[in-house]
């Protein structure tokens, strides 16, 4: 079957001879050989942790073709009828057109529920994947100049998703989804001065109004995935034109890109990778059942169900809300709702506000103005990972904290007490979490210094003369060693001056005695790796000292990661 | 730029090696292992081809109504043929790009982002001829003159979104009035005292939400029915006397110690409906917020702030719950103005 044919250069094929090669009829027309030459075999580097943002993209693109799919039957309208479709326990039922189509869709559209469901998991995809790909930017410092903008593009994807998420799922109107609605239109009702105001607009009246459905439609099938589709190519644009960054290791440096061409393998293996992001989320859409509208029924507001959650990447701010204190205030005559305006508005934009403004913070400690084209290993920026772990720690508590109700059913445990280790835990764990997270980084670097120092462990145990026993290191071969000593070192700190040449205060002092302060915490303790000088003896101490040259077998093939050596 | 922090070159104690060797793969140097790939991955688009047919025959000869294990068999077969189709596809390419494609590790330099400095120097030439040429600079008149008209067309653009909804208006009121009847949220029957159980708890609403016209219409529907539903929900719970201790001017709000709250939580707005008969603590499944129905509604935990609004209670000739006014105290979730609206409603009362 299989038979490897000659391969024809296009231009000399029937079709290419035809027009000149497809290249030529579409180049006169559009100058495209200029653009593509440059491109078509562009490089790109090759790690798993850059896949990640690879699934977000290829899971948005799954929702914009199920989305559309699903807009043939939905009926965005908060028109209240009567329904006499095939799921019988609601027969007869007053319900939303929207709710009523969702049904339809669910259970008289042949392939809607497989649909709807891919849809629902795409989007708790979508989400996953850009944290997960926004963590692995974080913690390899992949958002250092110049890829800035591309940092803040990327909240703006989040922050947009993030919204884009909470409008879909509250579509079909069903008995959840309005209570998401209903803890919306309390926060809206919560912003000082104008709460009512916007209330009243936005829900076209007194909650829950009519609008509501229809507004949020248009935002959620155009208004947010246009933005989205732009904030998309302009993250891609950024990305083609920064190229992308890569792990140090031989050969691999800040000025160039090793990797493997866009044509044909990145566009086979991207391109497949959609396939298997498609095929995933569709065997979840036909395997696990995912928001069953019709087990909560149509909204009604004087209805819930104990254990309303909301989609998973809502958790933190639900748990911000329910961690809150009661507190509330009058001044001038006016209500201040701190209880819900502070954790559902200042939580969601706080998060937003801190990820995008800490590139630049960072820039700000470190002084450092320099492209970075090299990822950093989350080890050797101590501070940096410790931080991220501390708002992962938070962010983890607060999500917890969304689900009280059921952690404290599930552990038998008082939830008033569950509640209180969650206010305080959002402050104090974070804070472990952080100390935490940088003693593990620094002793991740002493033992980098100690395989580079001492080579790694044989396996081999030798009897001195004396009777003790000792393994026998190796040194690591050059490349492991080059890897793991190519980046950066620590800066020498200097005191900013007190005073100018001339013995006049110097001026900023104050802010740049601030700038040390916080640069010394952020490379206090960060161990950096040995000098040359410091190999050299090492080399000696481990060829000589002992005077047992290492003998490597045949069969030794370099060393792991870890530092295992690899033997076939 | 700054290059305080470059790293000097001779401090770096391990040279750089360069690029490892290439290694080949079997398929590279061994043609039967690459034609047996090559079969391999032609089978998986076969097999993935014979899938996306599959569905086609599902979607034909399964009844929408056919179960499978449980599962809806459509759902199910549509889901599996179309995932494991687009699976086979997927892990096709891939493998083929892996295995067959050429590997060889290629080198591109990069290039700095920044343009060159002849280029920033340029492009600031032209904007600086762009504004000359214009006389932006020169003519302040006809700039401030167009900025002043740009800044108001923002007007028109708030302004058009005033029709998005109706001023906020009537949030201090809701349909309770006095004489009205309390009625089960179910059945829409009135109820009586004798009807409760101590340390029972009925979801209610008021009369009119189950009210026909002379048609036998009910007289609210719709988005109208919601927005009293979600005003005027209330819970009536039968409480021993001894167990109540009503604040001042709340002594005779209660018939027999039963009590009448409202179900709108005074947070964000949920149903609250978890009832602990022992404590008579009420509890808010949203956001567990917690009220003490013997205090006077009270909120002992949470995120609530204001006690939950109570309704003051009587009966009526034929011996029916109803209410003896509207909430004296504003119900469902806060509000900007809403410290000065409860000043309106304690002065009319």
């Amino acid at each position: 079957m299989s038979t490897t044919e000659q391969y024809t250069p296009i231009e000399q094929t029937g079709v290419g001879k035809k027009a000149a090669g497809p290249v030529g009829w579409l180049d006169d027309r559009l100058g495209l050989a200029g653009v593509a030459k440059k491109n078509l075999r562009k490089v790109f580097p090759e790690h798993w942790s850059f896949m990640l943002g690879e699934i977000a993209l290829w899971s948005f693109v799954v929702l914009l073709l199920t989305g559309v799919f699903l807009t043939f039957w939905f009926q965005p309208s908060m028109t209240e009828v009567e329904y006499h479709g095939s799921y019988l326990p609601f027969n007869g039922l007053e319900m939303s057109q929207a709710y009523k189509s969702t049904l339809d869709i669910s259970f008289d559209i042949r392939g809607g529920l497989l649909i709807r469901q891919i849809h629902h998991w795409a989007a708790a995809l979508f989400i996953a994947a850009m944290i997960a790909h926004m963590l692995r930017v974080f913690f390899t410092g992949a958002y250092r100049k110049p890829r800035e903008i591309n940092w803040l593009i990327g909240v703006g994807l989040f922050s947009l998703g993030l919204v884009e998420g909470f409008a879909g799922y509250s579509l079909p109107d069903d008995l959840l989804s309005g209570t998401g609605l209903r803890f919306v239109d309390g926060l809206i009702r919560s912003i000082p001065l104008v709460g009512s105001y916007l209330e009243f607009f936005i829900f076209g009246g007194e909650f829950p109004g009519d609008e509501i459905i229809p507004r949020l439609y248009m935002a959620h099938i155009l208004l947010i995935p246009a933005i989205l589709l732009g904030l998309v190519g302009a993250h891609m644009l950024l990305l083609v034109y920064h190229k992308h960054t890569q792990w140090p290791g031989p050969g691999r440096t800040e000025k160039n890109v090793v990797g493997y061409p866009m044509l044909p393998v990145y566009a086979a293996k991207a391109g497949g990778f959609f396939f298997v992001v498609f095929g995933f989320t569709a065997l979840m859409g036909a395997l696990l059942q995912i928001n069953p509208v019709w087990v909560y029924g149509p909204y009604n507001p004087s209805e819930v169900t104990a254990g309303s959650q909301p989609d998973w990447y809502m958790g933190f701010s639900e748990g911000l809300v329910r961690m809150m204190p009661g507190w509330e205030s009058t001044f001038f005559n006016y209500t201040w709702s701190w209880n819900v305006f502070i954790p559902a508005v200042g939580g969601l934009t706080g998060l937003f506000v801190v990820l995008g403004v800490w590139p630049f913070i960072e820039q700000w400690i470190t002084g450092d103005k320099r492209d970075h084209h090299l990822l950093q290993r989350p080890r050797n920026a101590p501070v940096r990972t410790a931080i991220g772990v501390a708002g992962m720690t938070a962010y983890g508590v607060a999500w917890a904290a969304g689900g009280n109700d059921i952690l404290a059913t599930k552990f038998h445990m008082d939830i008033y007490t569950l509640t209180w280790i969650f206010r305080i835990g959002f402050f104090v764990f974070p804070v472990i979490a952080f100390m935490v997270t940088k003693r593990i980084c620094i002793g991740l670097q002493r033992a980098d210094a100690n395989r580079i120092l001492h080579g790694y462990e044989t396996g081999v145990i030798e009897r001195s003369p004396e009777g003790g026993f000792s393994e026998r290191h190796a040194p690591l071969p050059a490349a492991q060693q080059y890897t793991l000593t190519a980046h950066d070192r620590v800066p020498v700190l200097e005191a900013p001056a007190e005073t100018d040449a001339n013995g006049v205060a110097a001026p900023h002092s104050r802010k740049e005695k601030l700038r040390a302060r916080v640069q010394r915490f952020y490379y206090r303790d960060t161990l950096d790796k040995p000098t040359a000088e410091d190999v050299h003896h090492a080399e000696e101490h481990l060829g000589h000292h002992d005077g047992h040259p290492v003998e490597l077998g045949d069969e030794f093939q370099g060393v792991s990661e870890t530092g295992v050596p690899r033997v076939h | 730029m700054s290059d305080e922090l470059q790293p000097v070159a001779d401090t770096e104690p391990i040279k750089d090696p360069g690029l490892a060797e290439h290694q080949f793969r079997p398929q590279d140097v061994d043609e039967a292992q690459a034609k047996r790939t090559e079969r391999q991955i032609a089978w998986m688009f076969r097999v993935a081809g014979l899938l996306f047919l599959g569905f086609c025959f599902a979607y034909f000869l399964i009844d929408i109504d056919d179960t499978f294990l449980g599962w809806s068999a459509q759902n199910f077969a549509f889901g599996m043929t179309l995932g494991g189709g687009l699976l086979l596809v997927g892990v096709g390419i891939i493998q083929w790009a892996k295995k067959l494609m050429g590997d060889h590790e290629m080198v591109e330099m990069r290039h700095p982002s920044a343009s060159s400095d002849e280029d920033r120097v340029a492009v600031m030439k032209d904007i600086n001829a762009g504004i000359e040429e214009s006389g932006f600079g020169r003519r302040p008149m006809i700039r401030n003159s167009l900025l002043g008209s740009m800044a108001l067309l923002g007007l028109p653009a708030v302004v058009l979104l005033r029709d998005l909804g109706p001023l906020p208006h009537g949030q201090r009121e809701t349909v309770w009035k006095k004489g009205m009847r309390l009625v089960n949220d179910v059945t829409g029957t009135p109820i009586k005292p004798s009807d409760m159980q101590v340390g029972q708890l009925v979801n209610g609403q008021p009369a009119v939400v189950y009210e026909t016209d002379a048609d036998g219409e009910p007289v609210l529907h719709g988005t109208e029915l919601l927005q009293v539903k979600s005003k005027a929900s209330i819970i009536v719970v039968r409480m021993r006397p001894e167990d109540v201790t009503p604040s001042k001017g709340r002594e005779n709000w209660g018939v027999d110690g039963i009590l009448c709250f409202s179900k709108i939580c005074t947070h964000v707005g949920c149903p609250i409906s978890l009832w602990e008969q022992q404590t008579h603590h009420l509890l808010c499944p949203c956001h567990q917020s917690t009220f003490d129905l013997g205090d006077n509604g009270k909120v002992i935990f949470g995120p609530a702030h204001r006690p939950l609004p109570q309704l003051p209670l009587g009966v009526d000739d034929e011996g029916y719950l109803i209410a003896m006014s509207d909430f004296p105290e504003i119900v469902a979730p806060s509000y900007p103005e809403l410290a000065r609206d409860q000043k309106k409603l304690d002065n009319k009362s």
